[in-house]
């Protein structure tokens, strides 16, 4: 937590509304994003009660589950699912674009836009990655086969659940998530994750603060959880007598539809309220404008998406289980990266996310009050144009002499520290030496260089290509006691 | 009767005291820091009642679904005289399961007898010799003093003569799923095994044997993945020992307690709700939202704690440089309120972020 969002915390409790802590979107929304929104059976492993599933507020799909514990029952509600979200995939992979690669001496396709699944909060991934778990290594013969579509679904359910880890990702989103990174309330982290609560602070009904509104949220009688887990009051008073009649209905057509039909009810009353939330929120997250670096991270879902369908065409496999040891410390390495340059993309187009920087130091902001763009530095073998500027800056500078800086406005060049001075009404006085960007010969190109009045922030963080490490091949690595087959998978518990 | 007990008497209004459990005493170590929650459950007051009294109603409903399921996982393990539980906890021990073993069920009505039973054939079971059968006792009866009150659990099964040890073994039904489980739910079995451990070394070390007897790792079995086949697993419960005992420890001097505690405090569930909520917010409280799924009184201390930094969280209190309050925060933040000297630096950098945001936003700073 930084300084600056909590001090937004504080000011979003005393002004009794949620404030920004973003003043751009930092995330891709789809024009026609498939929002789900799942509800599971309390004590099951994963076992799904139902969903409410739609790409427009006005298209919604009820799907249920009439006994959870049936595991026919269970699979069949994949199979519905899956006739839901493979035609949304498959709508996606129209048109394709051509990407240079390796230094432009080759060229591979993606598809001009990918899915984007949307649920209420983390626990709605964490489902959708044990649907995925549950289905995807499915057979469709043997003694309990399944409709073909339920393995497909798994697979592509755990490809966004994995995708869902990396930092930047737009693939699958928590919408609770997705908010809390635009929003700061006036309630704790654990709070904010009740969509319904954070809704209230973020937007609250005329006449009522966000308090208000947020207390009115945690009541489950007036407003029902955003799953996957249900009330318990729900579960007891209304939702077992409902699965008994249905069951107990089993020998009369009739009875058995109006069961159903009663199930159908009851579940759609506790699904619709989140469904509105969700849709209220995809509205607050499209008032903003997007960031500039939010098209480049959705071409990296939009690779991703690519090369899964086409590892599906191939007649790729599930998933494993578990990753090997080099597949492990390679995803590691690039969920690594993915953060670092995230952030560090977030900072750059967003000054409000950028001043989380500038109070920790890494960041100043200052106005150039000198600039020599002909400077050249010829000290070497050959002349070089090395220009220089002077900011004088209000906050404190505690980069070293020597740190190189980039400015989110010419983020190709780099600045180079000379000399950091104090100077009068504890200001400071920061000389930088320019270098790249500047076009090629020994005049830089006009406008390359910042001229004496512009207001510039200078940062540490830097938006340079970072490379991603070599592992060595799985045949490579020595096999460890700790490598075991993948029948018998160890638990290993934390506590 | 001693003073304190009396006194603790008096606050609770004369009812009987609310029986602890292994759920509940596990729940005592969650926030140690507060008065508040050590007193009302050093008295045994019915805190759900009281909640609901001062119109503050705790959320901790069951799902009977949940409760079912549970129950169902148990009894399946449990259904073949333990052939297959011993089976799974040998494996995970990594010993021979050997070719018999004694299941001995403790459960029957009479809670004192139920007691003595299990004392006596617990203490019998310590290992005498290497070619003993491992012994398996299911729901026997412990005891444990909390705050001055013997409290009694039940743990799900104790394992003796495995590994030259005794096991205490956990059934729960939540799953685990290649090899990983929600990390709460771990978390709280382990807490609530680790009630179990100390009760049963305690009950050893009063019939003269070594507590260490009782090992630190208890056995978790849940069932695997999606189907109800079950999988053991061993959780170090060292750590949630430790935190345990210093907290029973600190309810055990409950008359220290009780000296910050005002002569008129009641939590008597028969007082108006007015005058309940007046005497509590005479006590300490230590709000986190971390309350919020582990007190019954926490929508209450959650209220009174609303203009409080800690209630937006440890983490955002920390950021704020510690400032106590939102309103102080915002004054200093604004340069309104001159700072006391050791605030000096959290006013400062709440300045700056102040500025910094209001820059930002193109608002007058």
């Amino acid at each position: 937590m930084s300084t600056l969002r909590a001090l937004a915390r504080a000011q979003a409790l005393a002004a009794g509304v949620a404030q920004p802590v973003a003043t751009v979107r930092h995330l891709h929304l789809s024009p026609r994003p498939l929002v789900l929104v799942p509800l599971a059976m309390a004590g099951e492993a994963n076992a799904p009660l139902a969903m409410l599933v739609g790409a427009a507020p006005d298209e919604t799909r009820l799907l249920i589950v009439p006994q959870p514990r049936n595991r026919d029952q269970r699979f069949a509600f994949a199979a519905e699912l899956a006739a839901v979200l493979l035609p949304y995939l498959d709508g996606h992979r129209g048109a394709t674009e051509a990407v240079a690669v390796d230094r432009g001496r080759d060229v591979r396709h993606r598809y001009v836009d990918a899915p984007q699944l949307l649920v209420p909060n983390p626990a709605g991934i964490t489902f959708l990655r044990l649907l995925g778990r549950a289905t995807r290594f499915r057979r469709t013969d043997g003694e309990h086969p399944v409709h073909p579509s339920v393995p497909l679904l798994g697979r592509w359910l755990t490809f966004f659940a994995e995708r869902a880890e990396h930092p930047g990702s737009s693939a699958l989103v928590a919408m609770t998530d997705a908010l809390t990174l635009h929003w700061a309330t006036g309630q704790s982290a654990v709070e904010d994750l009740h969509l319904p609560a954070l809704l209230g602070w973020i937007d609250p009904p005329a006449g009522h603060t966000g308090a208000e509104a947020a207390a009115l949220a945690e009541d489950p009688a007036r407003c029902p959880p955003a799953g996957p887990a249900t009330d318990p009051e729900f579960d007891n008073r209304w939702l077992a007598p409902a699965i008994a009649a249905y069951a107990a209905a089993e020998a009369d057509p009739a009875a058995r539809a109006a069961a159903y039909a009663e199930l159908e009810r009851l579940l759609r009353d506790q699904l619709a309220p989140t469904w509105e939330l969700m849709w209220r929120g995809v509205g607050l997250l499209r008032a903003l404008p997007p960031g500039a670096r939010v098209e480049g991270r959705w071409a990296g879902d939009r690779d991703a998406f690519t090369g899964y369908a086409e590892h599906l065409d191939a007649g790729g496999g599930p998933q494993p289980r578990r990753d090997g040891a080099v597949a492990a410390a390679q995803r590691l390495h690039r969920l690594e990266r993915a953060l670092t340059s995230c952030a560090v993309q977030r900072a750059y187009d967003d000054p409000l996310v950028m001043a989380e920087h500038r109070l920790a130091g890494e960041a100043f902001v200052g106005e150039v009050t000198l600039a020599d763009p002909k400077r050249v530095d010829d000290s070497g073998k050959r002349p070089v144009l090395r220009p220089r500027i002077q900011l004088v800056t209000t906050e404190p500078v505690l980069v070293p002499v020597g740190a190189v800086l980039y400015s989110p406005t010419r983020p190709a060049q780099k600045a180079r520290v000379v000399f950091v001075t104090p100077a009068a009404d504890g200001k400071t006085e920061v000389v930088l030496e320019l270098s790249g960007g500047m076009g090629r010969g020994l005049a830089a190109a006009p406008g390359s260089v910042p001229e004496a009045g512009e207001r510039l922030c200078y940062t540490t963080l830097s938006e340079a290509f970072l490379p991603p490490a070599t592992f060595p091949t799985a045949e490579e690595t020595p096999r460890c006691p700790s490598r075991r087959p993948p029948t018998t998978p160890r638990p290993q518990l934390r506590s | 009767m001693t003073s304190s007990e009396q006194r603790l008497a008096a606050i609770r209004g004369g009812v009987p005291a609310r029986r602890h459990n292994a759920r509940t005493i596990a729940a005592l170590t969650g926030n140690p820091g507060c008065t508040r929650r050590a007193v009302l459950d050093g008295a045994g007051v019915d805190k759900p009642k009281l909640a609901e009294r001062i119109g503050f109603p705790a959320r901790f409903g069951q799902s009977r679904f949940a409760i079912t399921r549970g129950n169902a996982f148990e009894a399946q393990l449990k259904a073949d005289g333990g052939v297959e539980l011993l089976r799974l906890v040998a494996e995970r021990l990594g010993v021979p399961p050997g070719d018999r073993a004694d299941w001995t069920d403790l459960g029957a009505d009479d809670l004192a007898d139920r007691q003595r039973r299990s004392r006596e054939v617990l203490a019998a079971a310590v290992p005498a010799g290497p070619d003993e059968p491992a012994a398996l006792f299911d729901h026997p009866l412990l005891g444990l003093d909390v705050a001055g009150r013997r409290v009694y659990l039940e743990p799900d099964l104790v394992a003796a003569r495995l590994a030259g040890r005794f096991h205490v073994v956990e059934i729960k039904s939540f799953p685990v799923i290649d090899g990983q489980a929600d990390p709460g739910k771990v978390a709280a079995a382990a807490i609530q095994s680790a009630v179990y451990v100390l009760a049963l070394r305690e009950l050893l070390t009063a019939e003269g044997h070594d507590p260490e007897l009782v090992s630190h790792d208890v056995v978790l079995v849940c069932p695997r993945d999606f189907a109800n086949q079950p999988v053991a697993s061993l959780l170090d419960v060292r750590k949630q020992l430790l935190v345990l005992r210093r907290q029973l420890d600190r309810m055990a001097r409950i008359d220290a307690l009780l000296a910050a505690v005002p002569e008129d405090f009641t939590a008597d569930l028969t007082a108006e709700p007015a005058t309940l909520a007046a005497a509590l917010s005479t006590v300490e409280a230590r709000y986190a939202p971390d309350c919020l799924a582990a007190c019954e009184l926490a929508y209450f201390c959650r209220h009174e704690a609303r203009e409080q930094t800690a209630a937006l969280g440890r983490p955002v209190r920390e950021a704020l440089g510690g400032v106590p309050t939102v309103p102080e925060v915002l004054a200093l933040a604004t340069g309104e309120r001159t700072p006391e000297p050791e605030q000096a630096e959290a006013a400062a950098l709440l300045r700056a972020a102040a500025r910094l945001r209001a820059e930002a936003l193109g608002l007058p700073a």
